[in-house]
């Protein structure tokens, strides 16, 4: 993949047309949503309605299970991401992920955000790395003293931030995270949602959440998702995030968001 | 049905508003009765009773806090949460204007009215029909209906515009007349006023229905300048 010229569209990342099949079965169809930088965009909707499938399609992580495929093209920097040259690894490094559940690595704090930039190339000095990465996920006070104990030994909320430290230290442009907090207690999910408040400066986040709440609080951009008659989840509505809870269009977006749908 | 708890907490609140909206209506049409009749005794009780106006306009606001937090409202149930808010307000200060008329009829002691009263009654009546309707409209979340109440805010300003008048001259004939005349402009004053809080109470409603926050209509411009022409 080219580096960003500096004329750089507002957009990071733009679907066209994206469908996602597994094997025969269309999951996703027809989505057409434009990714603005340094933005947080959320990704809400129903259970089974391919939320998560869409959000991993931003980073080419569907094509670690078997039968994915897509139709459509997926732009990261105006570039087709799906490209027979593009490499899928390269992808990840510039397009990061969080998931559900905190999954530090079984190592020391230091190693959980070194590992991955060393493997990377990193070659600069790693303790700078490695604090500006801790520092950036607000969790540099919690850890400066025990950064050679276990990642594991933290509480959920300071792994789910170390697991962010962890995807920063490769320098991605993009953070994906799926569900961040719906396994933490209100209190470390909100550091979470503080924490994407900053790291949206210097970062382009997309999460999708449950936590309808939680798309209100923290994204400023809304993506709305259901199933269709065909049984693919397809973006019924996409608008600033205020707008979409404030005086949605779509009687479907009402319904989800007032807790009616169903 | 999903979230049926709330929506008859909605409904309650509802009842409330209009239960709060009937006392209003009901002190504004008293309060004239009783100055048109020079019952004080009638205005003590008006006066008095403000309080128990300002009591529900409380409990309906702590209802509202107490949905708010505990049912996150989003969209449509927002909206109607949040206007409602400001409905009670509104109502709230309706009252306050016959609670202001009550008084006046109550300091005027023993003197007699400048003139027989047969403007502001007539302005009160519109005024507490429009507050009614648009009250009806709110419950029912009506917009055409909404929309076509404050148009009626014309005739008030007109009678309103009639008794000022009518009162200057008084006042220009008698100028010892200028303290009775006063009490009375101030009543018509009190009754203009409510008919231009009915419609902010219009449009809100139009904000419930369709998320869109705009006059409904500005007359007011054109009625304060052929007041000082």
């Amino acid at each position: 993949m080219t580096q960003p010229s500096t004329e750089r569209s507002p957009f990071v990342l733009e679907t066209k047309d994206l469908g996602i099949f597994y094997g025969d079965f269309r999951a996703v169809a027809s989505v057409n949503i434009p990714i603005e930088r340094h933005k947080i965009t959320a990704i809400i909707g129903p259970s089974g309605c391919g939320k998560s499938t869409l959000l991993r399609a931003f980073n080419r992580m569907n094509e670690l299970s078997t039968g994915t495929r897509i139709e459509g093209e997926v732009l990261f920097e105006g570039e087709n991401l799906y490209h027979p040259m593009v490499d899928p690894v390269e992808v990840r490094y510039r397009i990061g992920m969080v998931f559900q559940k905190p999954n530090p690595f079984p190592k020391s704090i230091y190693e959980n955000i070194a590992w991955g930039a060393r493997i990377h190339g990193y070659k600069g000095k790693m303790e700078e790395l490695v604090e500006s990465c801790l520092r950036q996920a607000a969790l540099w006070d919690e850890v400066k003293d025990k950064l050679t104990q276990s990642g594991l030994a933290l509480s959920g909320g300071q792994q789910q931030r170390l697991c962010i430290a962890r995807a920063l230290a490769v320098q991605p442009e993009v953070i994906l995270m799926d569900e961040p907090a719906s396994a933490l207690d209100p209190i470390a999910t909100l550091k979470i949602e503080e924490l994407m408040q900053e790291l949206k400066k210097n970062y382009t986040i997309v999460i999708v959440t449950h936590n309808m709440q939680q798309a209100a609080r923290a994204s400023d951009r809304t993506a709305m998702m259901m199933i269709n008659h065909e049984r693919s989840g397809t973006v019924i509505e996409f608008n600033e995030t205020q707008k979409i809870f404030t005086n949605p269009k779509d009687k479907r977006t009402e319904d989800y968001v007032t807790g009616r749908f169903g | 049905m999903l979230r049926k708890t709330f929506e008859g907490e909605i409904q309650q609140l509802k009842d409330d508003v209009l239960l709060l909206g009937s006392m209003v209506e009901q002190a504004i049409l008293d309060s004239v009765e009783a100055l048109k009749k020079r019952d004080v005794k009638a205005s003590e009780r008006i006066f008095a009773e403000d309080a128990a106006i300002n009591k529900k306009r409380f409990d309906i606001e702590n209802k509202l806090m107490v949905l708010i937090a505990t049912q996150q409202p989003m969209a449509h149930d927002l909206r109607l949460l949040a206007s409602t808010m400001e409905i009670i307000s509104e109502l709230e200060r309706m009252g306050d204007y016959a609670k202001g008329i009550a008084n006046i009829n109550i300091r005027m002691g023993d003197a007699p009215l400048l003139k027989p009263l047969i403007d502001v009654p007539r302005m009160a009546q519109i005024g507490a029909d429009m507050l009614h309707r648009a009250l009806t409209a709110f419950v029912n979340e009506d917009v055409e209906m909404a929309k076509s109440i404050p148009i009626q805010d014309d005739e008030v300003d007109a009678l309103y515009n009639q008794v000022y008048h009518e009162l200057m001259m008084f006042i220009i004939q008698d100028p010892k007349t200028i303290e009775r005349a006063n009490w009375l402009l101030w009543v018509a004053h009190n009754l203009e006023r409510v008919a231009d809080r009915v419609t902010n109470i219009c449009e809100r409603t139009v904000f419930i229905v369709t998320g869109e926050m705009k006059e409904i209509k500005a007359t007011d411009d054109e009625f304060w300048k052929g007041q000082h022409s």
